[in-house]
């Protein structure tokens, strides 16, 4: 059973490569356990997406806000 | 009396596919700008990489073969500048990728000696992603918790997740193990996460 520290380190890891069937088994009995695990896991993904928030195709951030 | 032609009242096809890029490219410079400057952590080392890539999107306008947006292709070229900036100041020794494997304080802060969350650091929801995403103020904070990140942990997330480098690239660029990339990214992310988390729901200034 893996602890919440270890679990934000494959939750990291599972988006820069592809996890083992270990560690994807571990993280997702942990994440169905931890709620601030789970909320955790949401985050990371939002922040991969961040780059989108520069897609001049999309309108997300206005730039004038960030000057 | 001798009359110059007016350059407004060219009305050639040409002219007034000049005059609606240029006004694209003024329009997309502050998000560039931004872009730039998460990645080189420097105003004005970024207001130079925006300006050469204005200028070589000027130059190369004719290379421009439509496939993408206008905008999306003048960020291509941004990106190619501000990696050919990042690999001068890396041979040049003005910045250096961290390899230290020390323990972050801002990190073990977090957590407890068990593993588990520290009970006021534990994450809660921010909402629907989509919703984050059209926030005004969610960008504002993250900008701001961009700036506050340790530059070599702000530098490698940027690579990553704003330019899209693999960590193998990134590994090949900065010529640090990937193993230590993956340390890196999880540390940004989770100084990231603590420090948008604290800005943006609870409203303090960062």
């Amino acid at each position: 059973m893996i602890m919440c520290r270890r679990a934000t380190e494959l939750m990291s890891q599972r988006l820069d490569r592809p996890l083992r069937w270990p560690e994807r088994l571990s993280l997702r009995f942990h994440l169905s356990m931890c709620g601030a695990c789970y909320q955790c896991n949401r985050q990371f993904e939002l922040l991969h997406r961040s780059g989108e928030g520069f897609d001049p195709d999309r309108k997300v951030r206005d730039p004038a806000s960030t000057q | 009396m001798p009359t110059t032609p007016d350059p407004a009242a060219d009305d050639s096809p040409h002219h007034e596919k000049t005059q609606d890029r240029m006004r694209r490219l003024s329009a997309v410079r502050p998000r560039l700008l931004s872009f730039a400057r998460l990645h080189l952590r420097n105003h004005a080392t970024a207001e130079d990489a925006v300006q050469d890539a204005l200028e070589a999107a000027i130059e190369k306008s004719d290379s421009f073969s439509g496939h993408s947006s206008y905008e999306t292709w003048v960020f291509g070229i941004l990106k190619h500048k501000i990696l050919d900036i990042m690999r001068t100041q890396k041979r040049l020794g003005q910045w250096q990728p961290l390899e230290d494997e020390n323990d972050d304080d801002a990190i073990d802060r977090q957590f407890q000696q068990s593993g588990q969350w520290q009970r006021e650091a534990r994450p809660v929801s921010w909402g629907e992603p989509e919703a984050v995403f059209e926030n005004e103020r969610f960008w504002q904070v993250f900008d701001a918790c961009m700036i506050v990140l340790p530059d070599t942990l702000a530098r490698v997330f940027s690579l990553r997740e704003l330019m899209g480098l693999s960590t193998e690239q990134i590994c090949q660029e900065l010529a640090i193990k990937e193993s230590n990339c993956w340390v890196i990214l999880h540390r940004a992310r989770l100084r990231l996460r603590s420090c948008i988390e604290q800005g943006w729901l609870t409203g303090d200034a960062i």
